[in-house]
């Protein structure tokens, strides 16, 4: 088929496809007719596995909205207690990357490569910022339950957290206002007969956090992921590996990055600004 | 047709110059045909080790009292047993075996469009089934095949966690399959080859393949608040916290009910391929079994609450579910009514193959009807967590799938070997299945409605007599299982040359050679007619012909 019809859009350098493979770009893998079929396949698996990584975090958005629905004012009060401009600037530097590698798709459609790498270079630097600052916020939320006032206080054994309260899950969980006497006063309405704070553990403010952790955790471990894939497309775009006819690798990461990015555009206001 | 010579290499043909070469070309091959072949031990190890469960749940069944084993020991058998069964055996089987083998064959592909993730799959499968096993050798899981909360998740002192990461890997080895389905499906078509040509299979695959990726991922993520929560002990599924136990098993039947459909839609596809070939008979009501596929993967997302009728919800909400469980019984009858009237008038040849689509037919019909009896809320709160739901899904699994499955590998098994099978000893086998597999099931629901719960190994002296039979026939089973492996293995050096289409079946998988070669086709074929184009009058022809001992 592919010897009645050009293959690309793009001008191809290869001519019409002779005998043998060896007349195919070398990315061009046994099993597929045409260029333009293996890309077409390779975008719509992506596409189909960025609807189950959608479906992984649908079951936590479930169980998000079954617990708010059941503890809204809980709900409301706990995402006081996160870092919210952390949040937010973390929320600008995702956005900022896509924007950078959709930069580096287009960049490589053209053939530039040095703007390519530049593109492929800051989203990694971007993905990076964000994992420290998320490292940040949770060493905040670690160090508080060691009693510390912020991460550095705690390494350096510097200033004590006045009033005691840990936010991770768990045995040690305390949160502030909820303890004690203030518990009845919380709970309004159908949330009331469960918000009962127990002996030693949090009461439903803990499923805000375990939620909180998860999801965030669940993310950041995506990032990870992203942050290699893009380490691998620098690679092999700094070899050479992508041009014009063949940036496939390039567009598919793309398209997982983005999706991590999406995630966490749901994520900040569901966790963040719920209050 | 053409040749029945050998080809030069077939996917089977071993060239290499020692045993390292040898495991290496098999574990690192990305060849679709040899790694449905990884599949297929791998899996029938699995069937085999599940089966062993099954026997000694069995036994202990024998007597009313609990002699054999400890009720807790019998939690983790049967725990055991459903794990392995339905995590590592039913939902990989038809998929990764048959689907691996014929998918690119049917669409006229050289391979799917993901090889290398096809191995990747492969492995996860095997390394969940590690984790599933050191949980079994470190003292087994207890909370049956359901985890269900907050006993897994608070209470159990068993190796829950290790089972769930088994369970939550081979969940991304489905995915990694099903994803590579989808895409080859789409833009792997051979020429000609337009949807409407498709084989029902291929259909059936592709609808399984939605329902994998739709559902899996939402029981990995349950399963991992599961196993979280027995580290963390938060209190997510625990009511004492604020947690609610039932949000589980929400998220668990999302995709469990969905799962039951992962295991019958694939075994839907090779009955279709199996009835049209052994009548002679262009398929009845193609449109009707392709769509109905589509159907039950959309429906089946719809009704997982009728798992919770008596899980503390609400009577409106199980009304609903009710209904639309209902709904989902008429694609499945769709189906078995369309291959009803493709029998009728076929010139039907009682092949190993047909005689288990035909067993498949009769115990498919049973178990998707006592479904409808479940359906009814009223009915199902007399009867539910006894054994006739044990019945229930023993009759659409193991007389639904298994019965599928046994019936594809015996169809292919000269596509994939180059050999058949032993006729005779199929036969037999197949008969000895069907009649055990009844006695070992039927008075299962006769015991359920009497009133004997599931999951108790101590009962009253009155089952017992019902019990006792179930056991027996259990046994009779097991013999129909093993005679297969015997007459298969011994296939391979003893069997027939089959020849490249022993079946005169229309399949593009037919065209090319027994064992086809590694890149399945000389030249990628044209299609140009449909599916299931046997001539008008193959059959009247083949009954005009007919005479004793006929192959065909
Ligand atoms: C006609 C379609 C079907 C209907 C209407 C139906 C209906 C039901 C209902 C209502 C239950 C819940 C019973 C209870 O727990 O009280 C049930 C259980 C079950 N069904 Fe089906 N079913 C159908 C087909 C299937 C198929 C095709 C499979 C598998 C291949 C299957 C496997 C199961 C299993 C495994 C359970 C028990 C789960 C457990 O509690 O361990 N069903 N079915
Ligand atoms: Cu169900």
């Amino acid at each position: 088929m592919a010897t009645t019809t050009p293959t690309t859009p793009t001008a191809t350098p290869a001519p019409a496809h002779e005998h043998g493979h060896e007349a195919h770009g070398r990315e061009l893998l046994h099993h597929f007719e045409s260029a333009q079929q293996q890309k077409e396949t390779a975008t719509l698996g992506m596409w189909i596995f960025l609807v189950t990584e959608i479906m992984l975090f649908g079951g936590i958005f479930m169980a998000y909205i079954v617990y708010r629905w059941a503890f809204p004012d809980v709900w409301a009060e706990a995402a006081h207690h996160l870092n919210t401009p952390l949040g937010a600037v973390n929320t600008v530097v995702l956005l900022v990357s896509s924007l950078t590698v959709a930069l580096a798709v287009n960049a490589a459609e053209e053939g530039n490569r040095r703007r390519l790498l530049t593109m492929l270079g800051i989203t990694l630097l971007l993905g990076a910022t964000f994992l420290v600052i998320k490292g940040y916020e949770y060493s905040e939320k670690f160090a508080h339950c060691a009693g510390a006032a912020n991460p550095v206080a705690w390494v350096t054994g510097g200033a004590r957290l006045g009033e005691s309260e840990c936010l991770v899950p768990g045995r040690n969980f305390i949160f502030p206002e909820a303890h004690g006497a203030e518990g009845a006063e919380a709970g309004h309405g159908t949330a009331d007969s469960y918000a009962q704070p127990q002996a030693g553990l949090g009461s439903p403010y803990q499923l805000f956090y375990f939620l909180y952790f998860v999801a965030t955790g669940l993310h950041a471990v995506h990032m990870v992921i992203g942050l290699t894939i893009v380490s691998i497309l620098t690679f092999i775009a700094w070899r050479g590996v992508i041009t014009p006819t063949y940036y496939t690798p390039i567009e598919v990461g793309g398209l997982y990055w983005h999706l991590i990015d999406i995630i966490w555009v749901f994520l900040f206001p569901l966790f963040y600004l719920v209050h | 047709m053409a040749t029945t010579a050998l080809p030069q290499r077939g996917y089977l043909h071993d060239d290499t110059p020692n045993l390292g070469e040898w495991i290496r070309s098999w574990l690192f091959t990305v060849d679709h045909k040899r790694i449905a072949i990884l599949y297929l031990l791998a899996i029938n190890f699995f069937f085999l080790l599940g089966g062993l469960a099954a026997t000694f749940v069995r036994i202990e069944l024998i007597t009313p009292q609990g002699d054999l084993m400890s009720s807790d020991v019998y939690n983790r058998m049967f725990t055991l047993h459903g794990v392995i069964m339905i995590f590592f055996f039913l939902i990989p089987a038809i998929p990764a075996v048959l689907g691996n083998f014929l998918m690119p064959l049917m669409l006229g592909a050289r391979d799917l469009a993901f090889p290398r993730l096809n191995l990747l799959s492969w492995y996860l499968y095997m390394f969940g089934g590690v984790f599933a096993l050191s949980a079994a050798v470190l003292g087994g899981v207890d909370t049956g095949w359901t985890f269900y909360t907050p006993f897994s998740s608070t209470y159990s002192n068993s190796n829950v966690i290790l089972t769930i990461t088994g369970a939550f890997i081979m969940g991304f080895s489905s995915i990694a399959t099903a994803v590579n389905f989808i895409a080859t499906t789409h833009k792997m078509r051979a020429p000609g080859l337009t949807w409407f040509r498709l084989p029902l299979f291929v259909w059936a695959m592709y609808a399984t393949s939605l329902v994998i990726v739709l559902a899996t991922p939402v029981v990995g993520i349950a399963l991992l608040l599961v196993a979280i929560e027995r580290i963390w002990g938060v209190g997510i599924f625990d009511p004492a916290l604020g947690g609610d136990p039932v949000l589980f098993q929400h998220l668990f039947w999302f995709y469990s009910h969905p799962a039951v459909y992962i295991m019958i839609l694939p075994a839907f596809g090779v009955i279709s391929e199996l009835i049209s070939t052994f009548s002679r008979k262009r398929i009845f009501g193609y449109e009707f079994i392709a769509f109905s596929s589509m159907a039950i993967a959309i429906l089946g997302f719809l009704v997982w609450g009728h798992h919770m009728f008596v899980s503390s919800q609400s009577v409106y909400s199980s009304l609903v579910f009710s209904f639309i469980t209902m709904l989902i019984a008429i694609p499945s009858a769709i189906k078995v009514f369309n291959w009803t009237a493709t029998l009728y008038k076929g010139s039907i040849s009682y092949r190993t193959p047909m005689l288990y689509a035909l067993g498949f037919m009769g115990l498919f019909v049973i178990g998707g009807l006592t479904g409808i009896f479940l359906g009814v809320v009223a009915i199902d709160i007399h009867v539910t967590d006894t054994y006739f739901v044990v019945a229930h899904f023993h009759y659409v699994m193991v007389g639904g799938t298994i019965m599928a499955y046994l019936g594809g590998i015996h169809f292919w098994w000269p596509k994939m070997t180059g050999r058949m099978y032993n006729e005779i000893w199929g036969g037999i086998s197949a008969l000895i299945i069907f009649v055990g597999f009844n006695m070992t099931f039927f008075p299962q629901f006769v015991l359920g409605y009497l009133g004997m719960p599931r999951r108790y190994h101590v009962y009253p002296e009155e089952f017992q007599i019902l019990h006792v039979l179930s056991s027996a026939g259990a046994t009779v089973l097991a013999v129909g299982f093993v005679i297969p492996i015997i007459y298969l293995m011994l296939s391979l050096k003893t069997g027939r040359i089959a020849g490249d289409n022993p079946w005169e079946a229309t399949g593009l998988e037919w065209r090319t050679s027994s064992p086809p070669p590694t890149h399945n086709f000389e030249a990628i074929p044209v299609v140009t007619t449909e599916a299931y184009a046997y001539p008008p009058e193959a059959a009247a022809r083949d009954a005009a012909e007919w005479r004793p001992g006929s192959p065909l």
